[in-house]
């Protein structure tokens, strides 16, 4: 299968600062792939990247093809025409994402005539439509409200329907469900899922909660200060983890802990924090690491294939050697 | 005898579009050194109750009785001696720090406003609560932002810690902290606890977080408690269908591609459902529940829920 989307060696720099450093991963139709990382992990940057969003002074760099071309360095007058009808982006906050002074069927009903030849008459037709596919109620009374008449999830239901209503091929959800409650994000997420098998959508979704991409993304992409550090299946990924961080992440994490109390012992920690990286030479994580080596001050460990697109940024790890072997003569 | 003894306490703001019963008759105990997570969705009146449980937001009725003295009719200097013994922990460590004041001020503030100890004295114990809580020796003359997140929510926790209180009111204390920095923080409040000998009052809306973290659960909606439980037991028996939803939305990988979502949205708390108030969104839900308000009934030792369904 032809590959939706293919990034290659995408950095973005401020400056001397480089919050991405040369990340690579695709995405084909249908799929979902989430990318996690903690705040500093550059994952937010990349997103706005492939959207042509990145601030103005940034500096992006490498290779985004998706659907045949290249994005990085694309005029913003072609940008617009792929923006919000080929690759559409929802945010966490849906509250500060819509327009507070126009109804939500005012919202929708621009965004399809941008992209499509449709008079407003058709246009309104298609929102209401939009409307009942994300599960709004009434969608033909609601379409006359305005954003603070709807709770929390119903806006980022709106913000869903704004987002697919021209068929896009990639969808970006960046933090999307974290802002709502627990009950709400399943309903968003089940919406989302349905949306990607109904349209064939690629859908990247883009959090720092294990427990959404376990339950439900096909691969996941592990980001740590600016690199890929690890990518796989979420079931071998949280099964076996590789790299020190995923792995230090997953045992630090209470959930996938079910029964484990404080009684029990304190949890895990990884020491220190995120801003450590900066400045580091070799391995980002290396501060933080309990199983670093005096190299990895100076070397910045690349990916190493493993079978099934397993990928890891730690040469390591005692599963490593033999497995890349295996890889090698396989 | 609880440490602490809330008994049909009601919370109600008074609005332009009506009062928002947002705590609404909620009784319930905390015993010493006992860790009671307070659970529920955004706008179920949580955050209302711990504040109310302080007098940081005036009860509207009800009682709260700290140790055996009634803090809702207290005044004064008395009222002021009972926040010493309860302090709170809050969510944001950007928003509940001032960006003006360096940490010493932050954490010798509380102190001077106790009377406790000369300026000295102050200065050296706020240099004891930083090393206490993991923070670097040369913290006391920077400012906050000059930390990451989870420093700041040590410098939180030394503040309400300084005082040596006996309850603490943990509101959303990890919510907004990276998933590797959350657990230091856990684990340094259970050291806390264990060394000072503290009880918890745990508002969250994490459900895995509470599990770690909690001895006995209570589930509130709309402002109302619908169901207390030890926390092994709630996982291995929840007793109400909103607990019971509450649970299944929590993300679990056992469940590929499938959520099991309760539908619909968290009615107003202008204008609270009659009956129970979970029916208009419970798969049990029956007439007797559109009718009739449910009584806490208990199940077994310490496991009590309101609903008529329940069994």
């Amino acid at each position: 299968m032809a590959k939706l989307l293919e990034v290659s060696d995408f950095s973005v720099g401020f400056g001397a600062a480089q919050p991405v450093k040369g990340v690579s991963f695709s995405a084909n139709p249908g799929e979902m792939l989430a990318i996690v990382g903690e705040s500093g992990s550059g994952k937010s940057l990349t997103a706005l990247g492939l959207m042509g969003l990145l601030p103005r002074h940034a500096k992006a760099g490498g290779q985004i093809r998706f659907d045949g071309r290249d994005l990085v360095g694309l005029r913003e007058r072609d940008l617009r025409r792929i923006r919000g009808r080929d690759i559409a982006m929802i945010f966490q906050e849906p509250m500060t994402s819509l327009n507070p002074v126009l109804t939500i069927g005012d919202q929708i009903i621009e965004v399809l005539r941008i992209h499509e030849d449709l008079s407003r008459r058709q246009a309104r037709e298609r929102a209401i439509a939009l409307l009942d596919l994300v599960s709004i109620p009434e969608a033909r009374r609601r379409i006359d409200e305005y954003p603070h008449q709807l709770s929390g999830g119903m806006r980022q239901r709106v913000m869903i329907a704004i987002a697919v209503a021209c068929n896009p091929k990639l969808l970006i959800a960046d933090e999307a469900t974290t802002a709502l409650d627990v009950t709400i994000q399943a309903q968003v997420l089940q919406l989302l899922d349905n949306l990607r098998v109904q349209l064939n959508m690629a859908v990247i979704l883009i959090t720092h909660d294990l427990g959404i991409v376990a339950q439900w993304a096909d691969r996941v992409v592990v980001m740590y200060a600016g690199r890929k550090i690890e990518e796989g299946l979420p079931g071998e990924v949280f099964d076996r983890p590789y790299h020190p961080y995923t792995n230090g992440l997953l045992s630090a994490s209470p959930r996938l802990k079910a029964d484990y109390h404080y009684r029990d012992g304190p949890l895990s920690e990884i020491p220190g924090s995120i801003v450590s990286a900066a400045g580091e030479k070799g391995c980002s994580f290396r501060p933080r690491c309990p199983v670093a080596r005096p190299s990895c001050a100076s070397v910045v460990p690349q990916l190493i294939a493993l079978p099934a697109g397993r990928q890891v940024a730690c040469p390591y790890v005692p599963a490593i050697a033999e497995k890349a072997h295996v890889a090698s003569v396989g | 005898m609880s440490l602490l003894s809330v008994d049909r306490l009601s919370t109600h703001y008074a609005g332009a579009a009506g009062t928002v019963r947002a705590v609404d008759g909620v009784s319930l105990d905390i015993a010493e050194g006992e860790t009671v997570a307070l659970v529920g969705e955004s706008g179920c009146g949580k955050s209302t109750l711990g504040k109310s449980l302080v007098r940081l937001v005036d009860p509207s009725s009800g009682s709260v009785t700290f140790k055996g003295k009634d803090v809702t009719a207290m005044a004064g200097r008395e009222l002021q001696s009972v926040r010493r013994s309860i302090q709170m922990i809050f969510q944001d460590p950007f928003a509940s720090l001032n960006p003006r004041q360096t940490i010493r001020t932050i954490l010798t503030a509380p102190l001077a406003v106790h009377g406790i100890g000369e300026r000295k004295q102050r200065e050296a114990i706020a240099a004891q609560m930083v090393a206490h809580v993991g923070l670097p020796a040369d913290s006391l003359d920077r400012y906050p932002h000059e930390f990451s997140g989870g420093q700041r929510q040590r410098i939180g926790i030394a503040r309400a810690l300084i005082l040596q209180p006996e309850l603490v009111i943990c509101d959303e204390p990890v919510s907004a902290l990276d998933l590797s920095i959350q657990a230091q923080i856990l684990n340094l409040l259970v050291e806390m606890k264990t060394e000072l000998s503290l009880s918890y009052l745990f508002i969250s809306h994490d459900l895995s977080v509470v599990r770690y973290f909690a001895d006995r659960v209570l589930v509130m909606y709309l402002g109302r408690i619908v169901e207390s439980a030890p926390t092994s037991e709630l996982w291995n028996g929840a007793k109400h269908p909103y607990t019971q939803a509450l649970l299944a939305a929590v993300p679990d990988p056992s469940r590929r591609k499938q959520a099991a979502p309760i539908t619909g949205d968290l009615p107003s708390p202008h204008n609270p459902p009659a009956g129970c108030r979970f029916h208009t969104r419970c798969p049990l839900a029956t007439d007797i529940c559109r009718a009739e308000d449910p009584v806490f009934r208990q199940f077994g030792s310490g496991h009590a829920a309101a609903c008529h369904h329940a069994q």
